[in-house]
């Protein structure tokens, strides 16, 4: 059993609703990015959801693309990232770390040279946001390799290609609540609701919702359906700008703290 | 299947042309994109959309455009004959409205009442401002501030056309940032919004797509060589940058074993300097904007930024066609610097009274060196794709003169 199979098994069993928060690797401080994944699991992260930055991220929004700029004109590379996870995984050998990014850095990585090293690393699972089901032939090594591949699903999804999707699932997937890009605002709960209970019902892994959950009102709202709530961007924004360890930490903190409070609140059931 | 031997039977039913091309977007495009295909797919084998296309083509865009013998150009350079394909006289001038006009149709078809585009030199912009102009389509053009900078005439075009220009302020606020946002409108839109790519690039089946309304230039051009001169050229040139253009005029004799075709890509200040924008000739194989392609970045795989005199040239990817087309062997691809752009220029407008786009004349450049190579009965065919207009402010601010 895989270490986010393991995770939500646990988060089952317990009554919980899992907390997935995404930060950009080296971003805001590269520094602090081992510090920072350990704060987010003393703040309640059930899963950790490290970006690797890329200079095209077609499908994020703003927030994300400038935290990509700012690691990437520090010179966050992708074996930086890979090394970081390894050092986390010195002190933390139980928390699930995804890494969330594009495909070109890993196909000039080399694919197999990537899972070998992700794999030694700790990582646990990749999403490739721009590499679909279709074309995921390309991923094989990773798979082999004993990377999960979180596969994406959206409002737009249609009925075949959905029922393949939650056939295809491995890990959780990943489900975005409306059809836009990372970060903006807009979240329609009842639509939600049904889309990611019949999706429940079908895939062979755990739901994770996310796109455009910014706080604890918003994440309860989607925990009452979900196995788990994906928080990117407003933690994101609430990062930039921290420079030492301690204030990363705090910022996350007060960030995650009342997210993870409301979702673990008796009233929400799932 | 798509064969070797057929160069004109690609892209495959998944939209690759052998290890390129594709759909590599996120999940929220995939149903987007299958519902374009489906449609696209079934338009362009329809009689009635066909004429339709045809109709404003002829009537709309001016086609067929010459070809033209360059007499005192090919004189001047001493060797073959250099004969232009006169793309710049199209309406709107340059080659782009042959596939936004189509596109646009497309989207009548389908019902979307709004179109977006992205552009780096404005020419597509441009184009795409006509054509939703002369549709009745609402639309929004993304361009780099950059872009926007350096093409206020285009810029100012598009405005008069009734489009709304949005600047694109992020990464390089080229080329390529606007197709990221233009994307992004897209996604968020989808219902309402059809999303006019400007070159053979993206995902599936725009590279198709595109090549297909493009491909008008090759037909023709073939057709007026055979009635004209009895034969088909011995090389064919023109500038890649996406390369809608050269694709265009490539696809028609791209089984005729006996032409040669060569593209010319921004080989900026040359390409040992770093600053170009020569995908093929100095790039590597990768994934950007929808598909696998030839694309400039650093070992990290963060796409590197681009330097050429003419923004239309501007971008770090290629059309997945374009790559398959250099893998295979069937095109080459070389570099044209700045320097050498804006000598073909200047020599074009004083031996035959003809100002070439910035683009274009890196074409014009290089079938300068294929005529040397040549004896004086052979023929280059160039496809001077766009007209200069566009572009006699930054020549100007280039050699210092004021206007």
């Amino acid at each position: 059993m895989s270490r986010i199979d393991r995770r939500f098994a646990a988060l089952k069993v317990a009554g919980r609703t899992g907390l997935i928060p995404f930060v950009t690797a080296g971003d805001p401080a590269p520094e602090h990015s081992v510090a920072l994944m350990h704060a987010l699991v003393d703040a309640g992260a059930d899963i950790i959801e490290l970006g690797v930055p890329f200079s095209d991220p077609m499908a994020d929004g703003p927030v994300i693309q400038h935290a990509s700029e700012r690691a990437i004109a520090k010179g966050v590379g992708l074996a930086d990232v890979l090394a970081w996870v390894a050092t986390f995984r010195e002190r933390d050998k139980d928390t699930p770390v995804v890494l969330m990014g594009y495909l070109n850095p890993i196909e000039i990585h080399g694919y197999q040279r990537f899972a070998d090293e992700a794999v030694a690393a700790g990582v646990d699972g990749v999403l490739v946001v721009d590499c679909p089901l279709e074309e995921a032939a390309v991923l094989a090594p990773l798979r082999a390799a004993g990377l999960q591949q979180i596969l994406l699903a959206a409002p737009t999804t249609a009925p075949v290609r959905m029922a393949q999707l939650c056939e295809a699932a491995a890990g959780f997937l990943y489900y975005v609540s409306f059809a836009g890009i990372t970060g903006a605002g807009r979240l329609s709960t009842q639509d939600i609701a049904a889309r990611v209970a019949d999706i429940r019902a079908h895939a062979k892994s755990p739901v994770a919702v996310g796109f455009g959950v910014k706080d604890a009102q918003s994440a309860k709202a989607i925990a009452g359906f979900a196995d788990a709530v994906v928080i990117g961007s407003a933690l994101v924004e609430r990062l930039d700008g921290a420079a030492t360890a301690q204030q990363i930490a705090a910022r996350v903190g007060e960030f995650l703290g009342p997210i993870r409070a409301a979702l673990d609140a008796p009233t929400s059931s799932s | 299947m798509p064969t070797i031997q057929d160069f004109q039977s690609w892209p495959d039913a998944h939209g690759r042309f052998g290890d390129f091309g594709g759909q590599y977007v996120a999940e929220t495009l995939m149903a987007p994109l299958a519902e374009l295909t489906e449609a696209y797919v079934r338009l362009r084998e329809d009689p009635e959309f066909l004429a339709e296309l045809d109709r404003d083509l002829t009537h709309y865009v001016g086609r067929p455009s010459p070809i033209y013998h360059a007499e005192r150009l090919s004189q001047h350079v001493g060797g073959a004959r250099i004969l232009l394909k006169r793309e710049d006289l199209n309406h709107t001038g340059a080659h782009k409205i042959n596939n936004t006009i189509g596109q646009a149709l497309v989207a009548k078809r389908m019902g979307k009442p709004r179109i977006i585009a992205e552009t780096g030199a404005g020419q597509h912009g441009v184009a795409s401002a006509t054509v939703a102009a002369r549709f009745g389509l609402k639309c929004v053009v993304y361009m780099g501030a950059v872009d926007i900078e350096r093409q206020k005439i285009n810029v100012y075009r598009m405005k008069l056309l009734g489009a709304e220009v949005v600047p694109v302020t992020s990464g390089s606020k080229t080329l390529k940032d606007a197709l990221n946002e233009a994307m992004r409108d897209w996604v968020t839109n989808v219902a309402d919004t059809f999303y006019i790519i400007g070159t053979v690039a993206g995902p599936h089946p725009y590279p198709m797509m595109v090549r297909d309304f493009n491909a008008v230039v090759g037909r023709e051009a073939r057709a007026q060589m055979l009635q004209q001169y009895g034969r088909l050229p011995d090389v064919l040139t023109a500038c890649v940058g996406g390369g809608s253009n050269a694709i265009g005029l490539f696809h028609a004799f791209l089984n005729d074993s006996s032409v040669r075709m060569v593209g010319a890509e921004a080989a900026g200040e040359g390409i040992a300097t770093g600053h170009h924008a020569a995908s093929l000739a100095a790039g590597r194989p990768g994934v950007l904007h929808g598909n696998r392609t030839y694309v400039l970045c650093d070992d990290n795989g963060q796409i590197t930024e681009t330097h050429s005199v003419s923004a239309g040239l501007d971008y770090p990817g290629v059309g997945p066609e374009h790559a398959f087309l250099k893998d295979a062997g069937r095109a080459e691809y070389v570099g044209v610097t700045d320097d050498e752009a804006l000598e073909a220029f200047h020599l074009l407008a004083r031996t035959e009274g003809i100002l070439a786009a910035l683009e274009s004349s890196h074409a014009v450049a290089q079938a300068m060196k294929l005529a040397r190579e040549l004896p004086k009965d052979g023929i280059v065919l160039c496809n001077l794709s766009g007209r200069g207009d566009k572009d006699v402010h930054t020549i100007a601010a280039r050699e210092g003169v004021q206007v």
